[in-house]
């Protein structure tokens, strides 16, 4: 029922323009596999590959070990929801989730009582007779998603469905979403440039920058372990300080960032390719890692002043400034941590909580 | 009416909406209803000579209908000539209009869809350009294209496809070529703004959902189209049924349009009354024909507008 899927050197090009920089990957049936990218990045155009709108220019798109290329879109075994949704306005609920059967020409009665299973599922019973355009924002987005599996399709490609809803809807969908596709059991591919969806729903994530996939692995190793610049400034929050590495023991590095005595920072199997002493780097640290330091002589400590704050109630948002360089610090409010706005302040982080990585392209803000 | 005028007060500023009001309305009148009214009168009276016009003889009638219907015999027989002709120019009409919508939903389609930009202007242009000529000379180039020694004939032999030349003429293919032809532009206009603005995904839907190019067209974008559809035929039908023109210049000998008959009473008949009775005929039948098939495919007269 659900097939795997694997991009095999992908290249998408339009004239000189590069879409796709060789995709490479596999997706597993019943995944759950999201790409993260800023818009213009190539995933959507990625998603039309598989979906069947786009022909790759070099390389093969795999559908359950089966090369897809001159297979059309109707004949492929998945289903796309469209950003827009793209329900049919002059049909009825049920005529636009019995769409699929009707093309394949299932019988009247057979549309309806799927359409109304289907229904059931996306928890609108009763609403078949229903006007599309009676239904509300969230109604349409789970209608769309019944229309998509009413054929029940291998995959189901998702192309930033929830982007036009408002925050709570989006949130709400979120996890409506990620209970269908257990329910279902099927391969969800989701397109989104929200690192929250993104790292909330998803099995694995790949991020994506300038047609080149930067990093394929699961929220934690993405969010915690990033192996590229692009990412490690693209997902969450983080602060950068541009330095040198001194040492690499292949356990620690110790990194010269200017900021008074040198950083310590542990290595990860995980994290991005080794540096050397003397390589230029990128010092990473969230802002949730900078901590006020309790104590004198701590590891990695340095000093600050105070520029601003934002309150977020739960969180205090705190811009400080070392040296000319501004960093974010994020705390909890839970009253333990006054800052004196006319002193200077030491902060410090964990050895490994910093990530170093070779010096790239960093995500504009 | 009052809150239309309101509006344009409000929005144009009361000289300009006056000026606008009564522009529109003695368009409305003078040009177009106080002319059939002239001929409806006209339709019901006795065809009298200038001097007992007026006079005691000069009453209303329905003669000239009567005509139409029984033909100059006094007995019960029907025209069958004058009422074979209005079936002949209406099923002429309506195999030009479907055809005209055939050959034109795919250049619609092309134009709205597929061609964007300087493509679809050059596109647009070069389907206008051949209507900077005049109705009457585009109608004597088909005749010359298809008479016995035009291009088409002398290709077809040329090619050995057959032997004698073809009379395309008397055969009316000439004659449909031209009517269809002739009005092209009525049918891809309204079909192109009614797919225009069909969003693209939903096409792309349809297909990702399993329907092919036929069911795409069928479930999709010809619902959708409807109205344009509907509006795009009304004009070529109406417009069809009522040209002149074309036939005289490119019917064959033996074959009437409609038109033709109301141009002979009024003009070597010397009988206005009866050629206004046979234009109203012309007129009723082809607005009810009209709403009856509009009625058929339930599209109401509000959406063709938009």
């Amino acid at each position: 029922m659900t097939k795997e899927i694997s991009l095999e050197h992908v290249w998408v090009e339009f004239g000189e323009f590069t879409a796709v920089h060789k995709a490479n990957l596999n997706i597993a049936g019943g995944e759950f596999f999201s790409f993260l990218g800023p818009s213009g990045c190539g995933k959507t155009t990625l998603l039309r590959c598989i979906s069947g709108f786009q022909e790759p220019t070099r390389g093969k798109v795999k559908i359950g070990g089966q090369d897809m290329r001159g297979v059309g879109p109707n004949k492929r075994p998945t289903a796309l929801i469209f950003q827009n949704l793209a329900l049919f306005p002059l049909r009825s609920v049920a005529d636009n989730i019995a769409f699929p059967l009707e093309v394949r020409g299932v019988d009247k009665k057979t549309r309806r009582k799927r359409a109304d299973e289907l229904l059931e599922l996306i928890a609108l019973p009763g609403q078949g007779d229903k006007k599309v355009s009676e239904l509300s924002g969230g109604q349409k987005q789970r209608v769309a998603i019944a229309r998509a599996l009413a054929v029940e399709p291998d995959i189901l490609l998702l192309d930033e469905p929830l982007s036009a809803l408002d925050l709570k809807l989006r949130q709400h969908m979120r996890t409506e979403l990620r209970a269908i596709q257990k329910q279902v059991g099927l391969t969800f591919i989701y397109i989104t440039h929200d690192q929250g969806e993104a790292l909330t729903m998803s099995d694995r994530i790949a991020v994506m920058n300038k047609g080149k996939i930067e990093q394929i692995g699961d929220g934690k190793a993405i969010y915690d372990h990033p192996t590229t610049s692009f990412v490690a400034s693209f997902v969450g929050e983080n602060n950068v300080l541009d330095g040198t590495v001194l040492s690499n023991d292949g356990k620690v590095m110790k990194i010269d960032a200017g900021l008074g005595t040198p950083f310590t920072v542990e290595n990860h199997p995980a994290g991005g390719p080794a540096l050397a002493p003397g390589d230029a780097c990128h010092l990473f640290v969230r802002p949730e890692a900078l901590r006020l330091s309790k104590d004198d002589g701590a590891i990695n400590q340095f000093e600050t002043n105070f520029i601003t704050e934002e309150f977020e109630g739960n969180m205090r948002h705190i811009v400080m400034n070392a040296s000319g360089t501004d960093l974010k610090l994020s705390l909890i409010n839970d009253g333990t941590n006054a800052i004196d706005a006319n002193t200077p302040v030491k902060l410090d982080f964990a050895p490994e909580m910093g990530i170093a990585l070779k010096p790239g392209e960093l995500a504009s803000a | 009416m009052r809150d239309l005028f309101y509006d344009l007060v409000r929005r144009n500023g009361m000289a300009v909406s006056i000026y606008l009001m009564l522009a529109v309305s003695l368009w409305v009148f003078i040009l177009i209803i106080l002319p059939q009214l002239t001929m409806l009168d006209y339709s019901f009276r006795f065809n009298l000579p200038p001097a007992k016009i007026g006079g005691p003889e000069d009453v209303y009638t329905l003669e000239q209908y009567r005509y139409f219907f029984q033909g100059s015999g006094a007995s019960d027989g029907l025209n069958t000539l004058d009422i074979g002709i209005l079936f002949k120019t209406l099923l002429a009409a309506v195999f030009v209009t479907v055809f005209d919508l055939i050959i034109c939903y795919p250049v619609a389609f092309v134009l709205a869809k597929s061609s964007t930009g300087a493509k679809a202007r050059l596109l647009v242009l070069a389907l206008i350009v051949p209507y900077w000529i005049n109705e009457i000379l585009r109608a004597f180039a088909f005749r010359i294209l298809f008479g016995a020694t035009g291009v088409i004939n002398e290709t077809g032999m040329g090619l050995g496809l057959w032997d004698t030349p073809i009379d395309f003429i008397r055969q009316d293919v000439a004659l449909y070529a031209g009517l269809a032809y002739a009005y092209i532009l009525l049918m891809i206009f309204p079909l192109y703004n009614a797919i225009e603005s069909l969003d693209r995904n939903q096409i792309e839907a349809a297909r990702d959902m399993g329907a092919n190019w036929w069911q795409v067209h069928a479930k999709v974008v010809i619902p959708y189209a409807k109205p344009g559809i509907a509006s795009g035929m009304t004009m070529v039908f109406m417009l069809t049924s009522g040209a002149l023109a074309a036939p005289q210049i490119l019917g064959g000998p033996s074959n009437l349009w409609f038109t033709q008959l109301v141009y002979q009473w009024f003009n070597s008949g010397g009988n206005w009354p009866r050629g206004s009775a046979y234009a109203m005929v012309l007129l009723i039948v082809c607005i009810a024909l009209v709403l009856l098939v509009m009625r058929l495919f339930k599209v109401s007269i509000g959406e063709i507008k938009q």
